[in-house]
């Protein structure tokens, strides 16, 4: 800043902590971390070892988390649009996960699904795969946004329905691709010692960021999340940027879906991408974003879905049992999200800085 | 307190933080009149209502009631057991409940219905009011205006004595406005007394007894309808005498061409907002303005000509071509800026910060593949908020917190940038200071000598007087006059505002 005066008044180290919303990831995070450290600091630990191919891979619980976050952390970002444009959320995303994942094994494997070769190239299948889930994704945008209906009652449909229609693509049959090159997406790339899950996610998070940085596409979400009404007086199309959020989210199901077939080179209908869409949501809410729309951090939802896949890594490695997992999740989350309601916040700042009047008061004194 | 009187209110004091709203105001309901309570938007119509119905606790004052002396009134159900009931724009009664369930719901001292004898009563209580409609007819089913006649009935069944009621026919069309005056003095005989809030003078010439009218919070005065011609109604409501035009001087410069073609023209524009069909153009550096009282229709116009509303019919030509507006965005293409009336709903979106809500409307111009850097933009930014002077902590505050002169500052900033040739505003002075109000004249008019064509609208005559060289005057809907040159007076403006009066003597 040019000129010294136009400064803001200089605030409280802890109030302008609180009202950056980066700053509930990051302090879950480091909560996180700081209770393995106590706990058992070999849980950092990373190691160089051969699979079961005799590739050399990175290995460890930061390892397994980066790798497993993946889809997690690809639906966060179009489920953060979706939030902030439509002031809801997307129930579905797990549903159309399986959806998109039958499509494309349909496509690989073709009318045999224990095909020796691939019937069409990957890139076929995925591209198939975009679209099928961007046309799903139209379908809830436009409930939402010309029809007017509750996101979670719009997207209740397809999460009914969603299984059923993936099972029903492939004639309840689960094909399985022989072809290990389509392996290499879900794991490891021969010579290349990190997940490639974990590859494609960087891909995707750059992405994100030039479509931020190249287009208008964060400024138009905010203002339809914030005032519509305004929004629609300044030329934008309001239902037309709702539908958009939906396609995008639509677009990330579609890798996601990806990665997720490819881990294990087939599907199981009912539990491929199981509650994936709570714990998306989640990313969303520990991210700092609102839930109602509006103003909105891509890198905060980002490090959301790593601080999920920390804690269920955590609870794993404390050999919680798979079937309790949901519960410890649950408290969890309960302390996060009330910590970053705003009206705690608001709390928490104003405490702050009745603190600091107080410390102020008794350096005077 | 008086012999006839219902209700009478004296001295009555109400602030809300930073503002006055009410100050030593006296009211008095006699039985069996009607009477309106009238002024413009913030003289403090809805804060007295409130203060009756026990919605809002009043600071000083006291209240005295017929058959109860003097009362405190502490919330809306209290009021209610004491015989004042209000019936509200909004219909709040359960549109999915059958008429007689809507008039008993709430009612019941046991919790046992006798589903036969409610119908007959609300039946007999429909009849005597001559309400033509079915008790057990669901509510939904039934027009708007018999269902705020329901909401009369069940509010006399209730026995009360006073009734408010808020812009009851603001929704309503006229024949249905017709029947509600029925009502109206059928309760009228019956010795309730009717406090009717409403906009229209039409109407209030038609069915009222007495008139109080409020500016500023404070009372204006009691006037008996006989001896209070409408001119001097409109007068007293915006508190300028008649004879007040020293100030006024025709000093309003021009810079319009008349022989080039307007910038902007329509014919036979209307909106669904129901403003009737009207005509209107503007010239390369012309300033004009619609004048009216409040809810007249000035508005919707302007709300019309941006496309902001669902234009129903016109025919628009920008520089003598014809062209289609019936979306924002296609009169922003067309050089057209809008600033509306309604910051807060309207206006601003309130958690974006100063800049970006300065870019806005020029970002949607753009197009979505051109975004500035962020150096751009806060250069853009930074170079209006020196302008006009938005006194703001820095170009990355929300907006929402900035006070509402600098709210409306900055969207000004936002239509600036979009550098409009046309650009209508909608009571841009409206809750700003002084200092800025004259600052924005002098910069409409500025805007004007540099070839910008500017409609203005304003609250206060004075101000469109000082700017406008051509005011089209609103009444009811209607585009009723339009004045020029010479007759840019407040005298002709109120004559005008005012129409047909069949009340001067």
């Amino acid at each position: 800043m040019p000129n010294k005066k136009a400064m803001p008044p200089k605030t409280p180290l802890w109030a302008r902590l609180t009202k950056h919303q980066i700053i509930i990831p990051i302090a879950a995070l480091l909560l996180l971390a700081l209770f393995n450290l106590i706990a058992d600091p070999s849980f950092f630990k990373i190691t160089l070892k051969d699979n079961s191919n005799g590739d050399p891979v990175l290995s460890g619980n930061l390892i397994s988390i980066i790798d497993n976050g993946s889809e997690l952390a690809i639906l966060a970002l179009g489920m953060t649009l979706v939030t902030a444009a439509s002031g809801g959320q997307d129930i579905s995303v797990g549903a159309a996960i399986a959806i998109s994942g039958s499509v494309m094994l349909r496509v690989l494997c073709g009318s045999d699904s224990r095909s020796e070769t691939l019937q069409a190239p990957i890139i076929v299948a995925f591209l198939m795969a975009c679209l099928v889930s961007m046309a799903f994704g139209a379908f809830n945008g436009s409930l939402v946004a010309f029809f007017k209906i509750q996101p979670m009652v719009a997207t209740l449909i397809l999460f009914t329905a969603g299984r059923s229609i993936a099972a029903w693509i492939n004639n309840n049959e689960l094909p399985i691709v022989k072809d290990e090159s389509f392996a290499y997406f879900g794991n490891y790339i021969p010579g290349i010692p990190i997940p490639t899950p974990f590859l494609i996610a960087i891909a995707c998070f750059i992405i994100t960021w030039l479509i931020m940085k190249f287009t208008n596409l964060s400024l138009y979400v905010q203002s339809v999340g914030i005032n519509e009404k305004t929004s629609r007086l300044n030329g934008l199309n309001p239902e037309f940027i709702k539908l958009m959020t939906y396609v995008l989210l639509g677009l990330c199901v579609a890798v996601a879906a990806f990665i997720k077939v490819s881990r294990i080179s087939t599907i199981n209908y009912s539990v491929v991408a199981k509650d994936i869409e709570m714990d998306a949501i989640l990313a969303v809410a520990l991210g700092g974003n609102a839930l109602s729309g509006g103003r909105f951090s891509m890198g905060a939802s980002v490090l959301g879905a790593y601080v999920i896949q920390f804690l269920t890594t955590t609870l794993y490695k404390f050999e919680v049992n798979a079937a309790a997992l949901p519960a410890y999740k649950a408290v969890v989350v309960i302390i996060l999200v009330v910590l970053s309601a705003p009206t705690v916040r608001e709390k928490l700042s104003r405490l702050g800085k009745k603190l600091h009047k107080n410390k102020a008061a008794a350096e005077t004194a | 307190m008086h012999e006839d009187s219902l209700l009478e209110m004296r001295g009555i004091y109400k602030s809300f933080p930073g503002v006055k709203a009410l100050q030593n105001v006296d009211f008095t309901l006699r039985k069996g009149e009607i009477h309106a309570l009238m002024g413009e938007n913030g003289a403090g119509k809805s804060t007295l209502i409130k203060v009756l119905t026990g919605v809002h606790i009043k600071d000083e004052g006291d209240i005295w009631l017929k058959g109860h002396d003097k009362v405190q009134i502490h919330s809306p159900q209290e009021a209610q057991k004491l015989g004042i009931s209000t019936v509200y724009q909004e219909i709040s009664l359960c549109p999915n409940l059958s008429v007689a369930e809507n008039i008993f719901i709430g009612r019941g001292k046991g919790g046992l219905v006798s589903w036969r004898t409610m119908n007959k009563r609300s039946q007999e209580l429909l009849d005597s009011l001559g309400i033509a409609v079915s008790a057990t007819q669901q509510l939904a089913s039934c027009s708007i205006a018999v269902q705020q006649m329901v909401a009369i009935a069940r509010a006399v069944d209730m026995d009360c004595s006073v009734l408010i009621l808020d812009e009851p026919t603001s929704s309503l069309d006229e024949t249905e406005v017709e029947k509600l005056f029925i009502l109206m003095r059928q309760l009228k005989e019956r010795g309730v007394g009717i406090i009717f809030v409403t906009h229209f003078l039409d109407q209030v010439y038609e069915v009222c007894d007495r008139i109080t009218v409020l500016r500023d919070g404070t009372l204006v005065g009691e006037y008996e309808i006989e001896n209070l011609p409408r001119v001097q109604l409109v007068s007293k409501m915006l508190g300028k005498e008649l004879d007040d035009m020293a100030d006024i001087k025709n000093s309003v410069p021009e810079f319009v061409d008349k022989d080039e073609a307007p910038v902007y023209e329509v014919k036979g524009l209307s909106s669904t907002e129901g403003i009737s069909p009207f005509d209107f153009e503007i010239h390369r550096g012309e300033v004009n303005g619609f004048t009216g009282l409040l809810g007249s229709g000035r508005s919707e116009c302007v709300r019309a000509i941006f496309g902001a509303d669902k234009v129903t019919s016109g025919t628009v030509k920008i520089d003598g071509k014809s062209v289609r507006i019936t979306k924002p965005r296609e009169a922003m293409k067309h050089g057209i800026g809008y600033l509306p009336e309604d910051r807060k709903r309207d206006g601003i979106v309130g958690d974006l910060s100063v800049k970006e809500n300065i870019i806005l409307a020029l970002q949607v111009k753009t197009g979505f593949f051109k975004p500035f850097s962020k150096a751009k933009a806060n250069e853009f930014a930074e170079e209006y908020i020196k302008l006009l002077d938005i006194k703001t902590a820095s170009v990355n505050t929300p907006i929402k917190s900035l006070s509402g002169g600098n709210q409306q500052k900055v969207i000004l900033a936002r239509w600036l940038l979009t550098h409009p040739k046309y650009l209508i505003l909608d009571e841009p002075t409206r809750g700003i200071d002084v200092g800025t109000k004259v600052d924005i004249q002098k910069l409409v008019l500025k805007l004007a000598s540099e070839g910008m064509s500017v409609t203005f609208i304003s609250s206060e005559t004075d101000e469109m007087l000082r700017t406008c060289s051509r005011l089209l005057v609103m009444r009811d809907r209607k585009l009723v006059g339009e004045l020029t040159g010479d007759q840019l007076t407040q005298t002709a403006v109120m004559n005008t505002i005012a129409g047909g009066d069949k009340n001067a003597e």
